[in-house]
C-alpha cells in the first residue's frame, strides 16, 4: 500500500497533473476569497465553502482520472494485481496519494481566513473549523467516486466526465428535492443522498453528525465498490 | 512447485482453456508454447493470480492462489507480454518501487545493483524509461520479475520485439537463471524451446497437446524421419530401387528438379535413419547425389504436425495435405 501510496503521490509531480491541480486550486480559492469575504467586506464563509464544494466537484476528478485507467492502458496493473498486495492496499494507496493532495491544497487555502481574523467583529472559528472538516469528507468521496470511475475505463478523459457526471447527479438529485414538497417521503430520501443538501448544515454553522457519516460511508463504499470491480475482472 | 488442476477458462461461449492440468517441479525450465492465441497468456495470467479461473485450481508451492494469494505471489515474479513498466520513471526508481511493491527484505542497494548488472542496465540506470528503446525496457521488464529472488519465474514471450543479439542474450540469462529458479517461458518461436527449454507443453486452442522432454518430443511424434534427396536419374529408375530398400515407407518424386537432378522425399519406418542406405543405393547405381537433408524432425514439423491432428480430432479441418518444406 505504502509504496503505491508513493508512487502516486510522485507520479502527480512527474507530469503535469499535480502542478496544474495546485496552482488552479490556489489561484481559483484566492479568487473566491477576495471575492466572497474582502470584497463584500463580509467575515460569513458560507458562500466561499459553497463556490469552493461546487469547484472541488469538477477540479477533483482531474486527480483521480488516471489512477487506474493509466494502468490499465499501460498494462502497469498487471504488476501491481501480480505483486503480493492485496485489492484493497492499492485501492486505499491510490485514495491516500490523490486525498493527500486536496488536503494539502485545501488546508493550505484555508489558511487564507487568517487574513480576516483581526478585522472581523464576529469571525466564528468554529462555524469554519467545521466547514473545513465537512469538505475534507465531501472531497474523500468524490474522490473515491473518482477512483470508481477510473477503474472502469481505460481513458482519462471518460473517467474524469463519468466522475463529473456522477457528482453532478448528487447535486441535481438535491435541486429535485427543493420542488418537491417538504411532507413527501421522497424529499426526505432525495435528501438524504443528496451530498449539497447536507453540507448546506455547515454553511448555515451547524455541525451535522448525521452528515458526516454519510460522507465517510459513501467514500468506503465506492473504495469498497472499486475493490470489488478488480475482483471482479479476474473472472472477465 | 506449481500445480495446475483441470484450468478452464471461459470467455462466453470460447473456451480459452479447457482442462488444461500440469505439475512443474523445482528447477525446471519449461517452455509454454503455442500458436498465437492458443490460450498460453491465459494460462500465465492465471498461474499468476491477475486472473481467475472459470473452474479449476492453481498452488503455488502447495499454497493456493485464490485462497492465499499474497502467500503464493510472494513466489513469483512475473513478466507480462507487455513489460510493465511506468515511462516516467527511471530505471532505478522502478526497480526500488517494485522492490517496495513486493515488499521485499534483503540488502536493498546490493540486490538492485545485482539485478541492473544481471539485466544489464547499468549504463540506463538514471534514464527515463520512455526515453529507452524496445530491448531495453524489456530487460526493466526482466529484471523487474528478478526483484525478491522469487522462486519462480514466468516470463510471457520474453523475446518478443527483439534484435537477434538481444534474443541470444535473453536466452543466455534465461539459461542462468534456470540453475537457480523454476522457469516458464512462454513463446510462438520453436527455436526458442529447443534453445532453452527442458521441457516443453504445447497448448492449441485451449488444450494441452504434448507435455514431454524437449529431447523426447521428437519421438511423440508417429511416423518416421523424412528426407529430402536429390538425385540425378529419372524417377522410373530410382522409385522402385529404393522402394526396394527394407526401412523405406514411401518414396515419391516431389516433380521439382534441381539442376539435372530431381527431387524425392523419402520417409523411413519410426526411429530408423536411413542416410546411409539411401547413399550406398544411389551410390552402387551409379547415381549422383547432389542434396540429401533431413525434413520433419525439427520441432517446427512436429509441432504443425501435433496442432494439425488436434485440429482433426476436435473436428477442425479435414484432409489437410502438407507439403514438405
Amino acid at each position: 500500500m505504502l509504496a503505491v501510496f508513493k508512487r502516486e503521490l510522485r507520479s502527480y509531480f512527474t507530469g503535469v497533473v499535480g502542478y496544474v491541480f495546485m496552482v488552479v486550486f490556489l489561484v481559483v480559492a484566492a479568487a473566491v476569497f477576495c471575492f466572497t469575504t474582502l470584497f463584500s467586506m463580509s467575515a460569513d464563509v458560507t458562500t466561499y465553502f459553497t463556490v469552493m464544494l461546487l469547484f472541488s466537484a469538477i477540479i477533483l476528478p482531474l486527480l483521480t482520472m488516471k489512477s487506474f485507467s493509466e494502468e490499465r492502458k499501460l498494462k502497469t496493473e498487471q504488476l501491481i494485481l501480480t505483486a503480493p498486495v492485496s485489492l484493497t492496499g492499492m485501492v486505499i494507496g491510490k485514495f491516500l496519494a490523490a486525498y493527500v493532495m486536496f488536503a494539502s491544497a485545501l488546508v493550505f487555502t484555508s489558511l487564507y481566513f487568517l487574513l480576516l481574523i483581526p478585522y472581523a467583529i464576529t469571525f466564528r472559528v468554529a462555524v469554519l473549523f467545521g466547514n473545513i472538516i465537512a469538505l475534507l469528507l465531501v472531497g474523500a468521496a468524490f474522490i473515491s467516486i473518482g477512483l470508481f470511475v477510473s477503474s472502469l475505463t481505460e481513458n482519462q478523459l471518460s473517467a474524469a466526465i463519468g466522475t463529473i457526471a456522477i457528482i453532478l447527479g448528487f447535486l441535481v438529485v438535491g435541486l429535485l428535492s427543493s420542488l418537491i414538497p417538504s411532507n413527501y417521503v421522497a424529499r426526505y430520501i432525495l435528501d438524504s443522498v443528496s451530498i449539497f443538501s447536507r453540507f448546506s448544515a455547515f454553511t448555515a454553522g451547524y455541525f451535522d453528525f448525521s452528515a458526516i457519516i454519510f460522507y465517510i460511508s459513501l467514500s468506503a463504499l465506492f473504495v469498497y465498490l472499486t475493490v470489488r470491480i478488480y475482483d471482479r475482472r479476474r473472472y472477465n | 512447485m506449481i500445480k495446475a488442476e483441470n484450468l478452464v477458462k471461459r470467455y462466453g461461449s470460447n473456451y480459452a482453456l479447457n482442462d488444461v492440468s500440469f505439475e512443474i517441479g523445482e528447477g525446471e525450465i519449461v517452455g509454454l508454447l503455442g500458436p498465437n492465441g492458443a490460450g498460453k497468456s491465459t494460462a500465465m495470467n492465471i498461474l499468476t493470480g491477475y486472473l481467475s479461473a472459470t473452474s479449476g485450481s492453481v498452488s503455488i508451492n502447495g499454497v493456493d492462489i485464490l485462497e492465499h494469494p499474497i502467500d503464493a505471489k510472494k513466489n513469483i515474479g512475473f513478466l507480462p507480454e507487455q513489460p510493465p513498466v511506468y515511462p516516467e520513471m527511471t530505471v532505478i526508481e522502478y526497480l526500488n518501487f517494485v522492490y517496495e511493491l513486493k515488499g521485499c527484505d534483503l540488502d536493498r542497494e546490493a540486490h538492485i545493483n545485482e539485478i541492473l548488472s544481471v539485466a544489464k542496465l547499468v549504463d540506463v540506470k538514471k534514464r527515463l524509461i520512455k526515453n529507452l528503446s524496445k530491448g531495453y525496457r524489456q530487460r526493466v521488464g526482466i529484471a523487474q520479475a528478478l526483484v525478491g529472488d522469487p522462486k519462480i519465474i514466468i516470463f510471457d514471450e520474453p523475446t518478443v520485439g527483439l534484435d537477434p543479439k538481444q534474443i541470444l542474450e535473453v536466452r543466455n540469462l534465461i539459461r542462468t537463471l534456470g540453475r537457480r529458479h523454476t522457469v516458464i517461458l512462454s513463446t510462438h518461436i520453436l527455436a526458442e524451446v529447443q534453445a532453452v527449454c527442458e521441457r516443453v507443453i504445447i497448448i492449441n486452442k485451449g488444450n494441452i497437446i504434448a507435455d514431454a522432454k524437449t529431447s523426447e518430443l521428437t519421438k511423440t511424434i508417429e511416423g518416421g524421419y523424412r528426407y529430402e534427396i536429390k538425385i540425378c536419374a529419372q524417377p522410373k529408375d530410382v522409385i522402385p530401387v529404393i522402394s526396394a530398400l527394407g526401412s523405406v515407407k514411401k518414396i515419391e518424386s516431389t516433380g521439382a528438379k534441381d539442376a539435372d537432378a530431381f527431387i524425392y522425399i523419402v520417409e523411413s519406418t519410426p526411429g530408423v535413419d536411413m542416410r546411409k542406405q539411401l547413399f550406398s543405393a544411389c551410390s552402387s547405381n551409379q547415381w549422383p547425389i547432389i542434396g540429401l537433408s533431413a525434413v520433419g524432425t525439427d520441432l517446427e514439423t512436429i509441432f504443425i504436425n501435433l496442432v494439425d491432428r488436434s485440429e482433426e480430432v476436435t473436428g477442425g479441418k479435414k484432409n489437410k495435405t502438407r507439403r514438405a518444406h
